[in-house]
């Protein structure tokens, strides 16, 4: 049960690990069996989320989480722009990345001939790797699929470990997850970031992964990194995952010291219309100039995962402010 | 492009079924192993190379319990075998996807470089197919290097029994590993096996009683032996442990043969497939 409290001024965004949050709530039969009510509220003057869990037997649980106010980063997207659709309940996308090896970084999504869907583990090209690693191809028919709307050789590429756990998280809602996306084409050479989205009755979630430049289900030896590795920008928040809280911050802090004196490659462009000569968020363009833009957020890969509830809101959110979108080579 | 005669590029053979516990065994004994292709056997082969410290490694398939239909060419008429190596874990990882297979096929192919291809067919729910490939990246193996890739002579054991059950030897070898890093494997023709760990500090025997020893095949060498008289060998514990460690399943039987001070060797069958690992002495 939800009660929204208190006015407060326009909404700004702040982040806290996420780890540290989910420390509160870690046993989850015990949360259950004892928790009669749960306050959640932002302390501004110590930049503290307070979580109190209110238990039986008058006994209260206090969490101070630390959290930071970030720049307002809205990644500039829309599933309804994108050329090609794909449909299925999480649980078939879910069983068909099951033969892929656990450590296998990005996988390459595309229709195959038949108007079958593949996915194909993706091999970075290494001239000099002398023990080739095992390729693994799933291919599922159409029929297993809601929505299909995509011609036969279109592929995207993109982080595997991301689509795992996202696919976790729509499986255990039992929703069905739809992806939205693009493939570089005539009109705009640059590969587009691929949206997954789920939407129940009470949320509604876009993910939003960035891709390779170049993925082609044909021939697997053309698999090559068009722009450097550090291009690929697909988020990794989980590389704080390990971190404890401490080290989080002084990571978070030592980079926004440092900030001032290092050039760091960005793109800023306004909302509504993407020029087609400029970059668009995901990809490096070696050309751009670096500059610093004012209050640029740390330089970590970043992730984008909206959530708007469909309860009420308090307020419509505020529309697209302007991006800066950072690529993600920088120190890291 | 490896080096080798396309036109002798073995055909395809099919699988009823195949146990992925095989796989598995062989991914945690050898972290790359040869696969020799005959008409009627297949083996997984490790060589005792300094590489795994000595241990060599002989299991065995008949290829009639296993496939349904099987076709191979080897290299020549004379020479009708392949050799191949591989990354086991490629290849358990290959076959567990296959625990739900409807159908399960290999073949030898040459997509941009030289794999075994393992296509399985996986059953579902709904009339759906669903199919998955696993291109498992292979070496073959010129014929020159053959002659160190048989199997081993077996030498005369001066003492073999029946060993006990492997699970427990496994969970006893994985406590002792934490006190030494050598083990003294010994056994006698009375049904005892003794495991014997040393040091400055401490002894710890595990006595194993009444196992049993299989008929000899010397008869002379076995009537001049005096039945209580132990014949060891000091091994590698952690070879021993990574043997154990594969052994998932009881086998249907296991035996170990024991050259005094010179190797051990475990000679166990597991329905149809045969094992035999030699872990030399520690010099």
């Amino acid at each position: 049960m939800w009660k929204l409290v208190g006015g407060g001024t326009a909404l700004s965004r702040w982040i806290c690990p996420a780890q540290s949050f989910l420390a509160v709530f870690r046993s989850l039969a015990m949360v259950e069996k004892t928790v009669e009510r749960c306050c959640i509220s932002l302390n501004g003057r110590n930049s503290r989320l307070v979580v109190q869990l209110h238990c039986r037997y008058g006994v209260r649980k206090t969490h101070n989480l630390s959290f930071q106010e970030c720049e307002s980063l809205q990644a500039v997207f829309d599933p309804a722009l994108c050329s090609h659709v794909l449909r299925a309940p999480a649980r078939v996308l879910g069983e068909a990345v099951q033969p892929f090896p656990p450590t296998l970084a990005e996988v390459t999504l595309g229709i195959g001939s038949g108007r079958r869907v593949i996915l194909r583990s993706y091999q970075e090209e290494e001239a000099d790797r002398t023990v080739k690693a095992m390729v693994t191809e799933m291919s599922i028919g159409e029929e297993d699929f809601q929505q299909l709307q995509a011609q036969e050789g279109v592929a995207i590429t993109f982080c595997l470990k991301e689509f795992r756990g996202l696919l976790t998280f729509a499986e255990s809602a039992n929703l069905s997850l739809s992806i939205h996306f693009d493939v570089p084409g005539r009109t705009c050479h640059l590969p587009r970031p691929a949206i997954f989205a789920i939407k129940d009755s009470l949320l509604d979630g876009h993910f939003v992964l960035a891709t390779m430049s170049e993925s082609d289900l044909r021939s697997p030896e053309l698999h090559r990194l068009a722009p450097p590795l550090q291009a690929h920008s697909t988020p990794h928040l989980d590389d704080f995952a390990n971190d404890d809280i401490d080290s989080y911050m002084i990571a978070m802090e030592t980079t926004a010291d440092i900030e001032g004196s290092r050039a760091v490659p960005s793109v800023s462009f306004s909302p509504g219309h993407q020029p087609p000569a400029s970059p668009g968020p995901y990809s490096e363009d070696n050309d751009t100039e670096p500059s610093i833009e004012p209050g640029t957020p740390p330089p970590k890969k970043f992730r984008s995962l909206f959530f708007g509830s469909i309860l009420a809101p308090a307020h419509s959110p505020p529309g697209p402010s302007p991006v800066l979108a950072e690529d993600s080579e920088g120190e890291g | 492009m490896p080096h080798w005669a396309p036109v002798n590029l073995p055909a395809a053979f099919l699988l009823h079924s195949i146990t992925p516990g095989v796989s598995n065994m062989i991914a945690k004994l050898a972290k790359t192993c040869t696969l020799r292709i005959s008409p009627d056997k297949l083996n997984f082969i490790l060589s005792d190379k300094v590489a795994n410290g000595g241990v060599s490694m002989w299991c065995e398939l008949e290829q009639e319990n296993f496939f349904s239909e099987f076709q191979m060419e080897g290299v020549s008429a004379e020479n009708n075998e392949i050799y191949l190596e591989l990354t086991s874990e490629n290849l358990s990882r290959a076959l567990k996807t296959a625990q739900n297979a409807r159908a399960l096929k290999i073949k030898l192919t040459n997509k941009h470089f030289p794999c075994l291809t393992v296509s399985i067919e996986l059953l579902s729910v709904s009339n759906s197919s669903r199919v998955v490939t696993h291109d498992i990246p292979i070496r073959v193996i010129p014929r020159k290097l053959w002659k160190d890739l048989q199997e081993p002579t077996v030498p005369d054991a001066d003492v073999s029994i029946y060993l006990p059950v492997l699970k427990t030897m496994k969970s006893i070898v994985e406590k002792m590993k934490n006190i030494s890093n050598h083990l003294i494997i010994e056994a006698n023709l009375n049904g005892e096996l003794n495991l014997k760990i040393e040091t400055e500090l401490v002894c710890v025997t595990t006595h194993f009683k009444d196992l049993g020893n299989p008929p000899s095949a010397s008869e002379d060498a076995s009537q001049a032996r005096n039945p209580e008289q132990m014949a060891e060998v000091r091994i590698d514990i952690r070879r021993l442990l990574q043997f154990l460690a594969g052994q998932q399943v009881n086998p249907t039987k296991a035996v170990c043969n024991i050259m005094s001070n010179k190797i051990v060797h475990f000679d166990l069958l597991h329905e149809d497939v045969s094992l035999q690992y030699f872990i030399p002495a520690f010099s």
